[in-house]
């Protein structure tokens, strides 16, 4: 299923991309010159006209990409589960201070105390699907984890464990 | 007191331009563009006023002219081959419309003036073009660059900047008064060499810009505003117009070096180009403007409804809804640098000294109406009577009731 995606040049300034939702709505991306990129929301009974526009520089552009990237992979991850009854699916992210960062996937023994399925990890933009007890933990790193409510809290306490 | 003219030299442009300084503040708070105030400056010290200010003329003379240099150069500079090329592909039809509203209501007026064939072709170039750098300025300041009618916009003022490297030439060999054919030779290696620069740079820009370092800001600077002023002397020997050649400088450099080049080129044009507007101003007698008033003004409400036509038509072409195309036509109404530039070629070369005084309050007619005008779009009153979306009920998902 392709995205709509309209580019405009406006020569000497820059470029402007379009996304076109499927609803009719515009989501405008302009990216000039001097790399400084704008958000830009149109406005409803004036579809030319800018309503409202952000300013993002280059790193601050890359977090939103980010975040939009990130929760577009959790959400497909998260269609698991919700049908059977009692079983949860949570995005754990591992605690800084965690003294299971750095280490075996397989150190944390979540399947043995509490019976919780660590079914991906999430590192930035990449998907570790299926996760074996040796792939190691990095930081920022985002636990896809199914089990009961029991068991997923449980894993919280057991992650947030530091090493004092 | 030592008076040389040295010292009178320092402290007049000083003077000046910590005025120009003030000014331009001033034009700034109220949201307009300083060049009026630039040229009013001039107005006020120039020929036939109070305090003449004569040490400072021949300096403010080469300012002006290293002004319209750099103003071009930097103009260039902003464009790549392939930006022009793709504004000429997609948009030609609106260029040519903007041609034909635009510079034809300029021709008929000098000749109703009495300024004969060469003033009619002079004032035509002059009612044609729009003022590139006020209008951008006046877009990003209303916050409209991202708008969908703003490429419309700036595809238009791309192809009347093009238009200008053969309309140029063109003008600088007619009004050197030349005979039929040296004329025409003159234009037809005019309008050759501008082919073979923009081809040449099309293919091998790339090959060009690496003459210059774009990371060593100091030789850039100096080579960048070198090869500028030699190919825009060049250029005015041989009667393609300084402007012309500094402007063909400006595409021919591109990437890297082009972006680099604009940035350290920018702030001696924001210098050069405000001594080019005061000198004009200065060299003008504001005596000479309560005759013309009438007539400028009646030829700016002519033109400037032209520009709106103009607008109009090309957005409505471009698939922009209603409010679009008033904001297109409204915001290509200032004229500005390139008005000035052939009321001064006109003048330099002795056609009609009115034309000069006209010129200019016909821009600044332009210049201190259009900002105010353009803002026209955004009232309330203006968006009720243009909305033609009606509300439409939200669309409701499943039919049975549940939600």
């Amino acid at each position: 299923m392709g995205v709509r995606i309209e580019r405009s040049e406006i020569a000497g300034i820059g470029v402007r991309h379009d996304v076109v939702t499927k609803s009719g709505q515009r989501v405008g991306v302009l990216i000039y010159r001097d790399d400084r990129r704008e958000l830009a929301m149109y406005e409803a009974n004036d579809p030319d006209a800018i309503a409202h526009s952000v300013s993002l520089t280059g790193p601050e552009a890359e977090a939103v990409a980010d975040l939009l990237g990130h929760t577009a992979i959790l959400s497909q991850l998260s269609e698991l589960g919700s049908d059977v009854v009692g079983l949860f699916t949570e995005h754990l992210i591992l605690p800084a201070d965690s003294k299971y960062l750095d280490g075996p996937l397989g150190d944390t023994k979540a399947r043995t105390r509490t019976g919780v399925s660590i079914v991906a990890i999430v590192r930035g933009t990449e998907v570790i699907a299926s996760p074996t007890p040796d792939n190691r933990l990095e930081i920022d790193d985002v636990l896809v984890a199914v089990g009961t409510r029991k068991g997923l809290d449980d894993l919280v306490n057991i992650l947030a464990k530091t090493n004092n | 007191m030592h008076l040389t003219a040295d010292t009178l030299l320092l402290m007049e442009v000083g003077g000046l331009l910590l005025l120009m300084s003030v000014l331009g503040r001033v034009a700034n708070r109220l949201g307009q563009s300083a060049i009026p105030l630039y040229m009013t400056l001039g107005l006020l010290f120039g020929s036939g006023s109070v305090l003449s200010l004569d040490a400072s003329t021949e300096f403010l003379h080469t300012g002006s002219e290293i002004g319209v240099v750099l103003l071009l150069l930097v103009l260039g500079l902003e464009y790549s081959p392939t930006e022009l090329m793709s504004s000429l592909k997609k948009n030609a039809p609106a260029g040519i419309l903007d041609a034909l509203l635009n510079a034809v209501p300029g021709a008929i007026f000098a000749l109703l003036m009495g300024w004969g064939p060469i003033g009619a072709i002079v004032l035509a170039g002059v009612t044609w073009v729009s003022s590139s750098g006020v209008i951008v300025k006046v877009l990003r300041d209303l916050g409209r660059i991202g708008n969908r009618e703003t490429p419309t916009i700036v595809s238009i003022l791309v192809m009347e900047d093009l238009a200008m490297a053969f309309y140029l030439p063109v003008l600088s060999a007619i009004v050197v008064g030349a005979t039929w054919a040296q004329g025409f030779i003159t234009v037809a290696i005019a309008v050759g060499l501008v082919l073979f620069v923009l081809i040449i740079t099309y293919h091998f820009g790339s090959k060009i810009s690496r003459v210059f370092n774009a990371h060593h800001p100091e030789s850039l600077l100096l080579g960048v505003m070198g090869v500028a002023m030699l190919v825009a002397g060049i250029a005015s020997a041989v009667a393609v117009s300084s402007a012309v050649g500094a402007f063909l400088v400006g595409i021919a450099l591109s990437g890297q070096v082009a972006e680099n080049a604009e940035k350290v080129v920018e702030p001696l044009r924001d210098l050069f180009a405000a001594v080019f507007f005061l000198f004009f101003g200065l060299q003008t007698d504001p005596a000479d403007i309560p005759v013309v008033l009438l007539p400028a003004l009646a030829l700016a409400v002519v033109t400037m409804g032209t520009k709106v036509l103009t607008g109009y038509v090309s957005a409505a072409r471009a698939g922009i809804g209603v409010p679009g195309r008033w904001r297109s036509g409204l915001a290509l109404m200032p004229r500005g640098e390139f008005s000035v530039i052939i009321a001064g070629v006109a003048v330099s070369a002795g056609v009609d000294p009115t034309i000069a005084p006209f010129a200019a309050t016909y821009m600044l007619i332009t210049v201190i109406s259009s900002p105010i005008l353009a803002r026209v779009t955004d009232t309330r009153w203006f968006k009720k009577r243009t909305s033609t979306v009606t509300s439409t009920s939200p669309v409701t998902l499943g039919g049975d009731g549940r939600h």
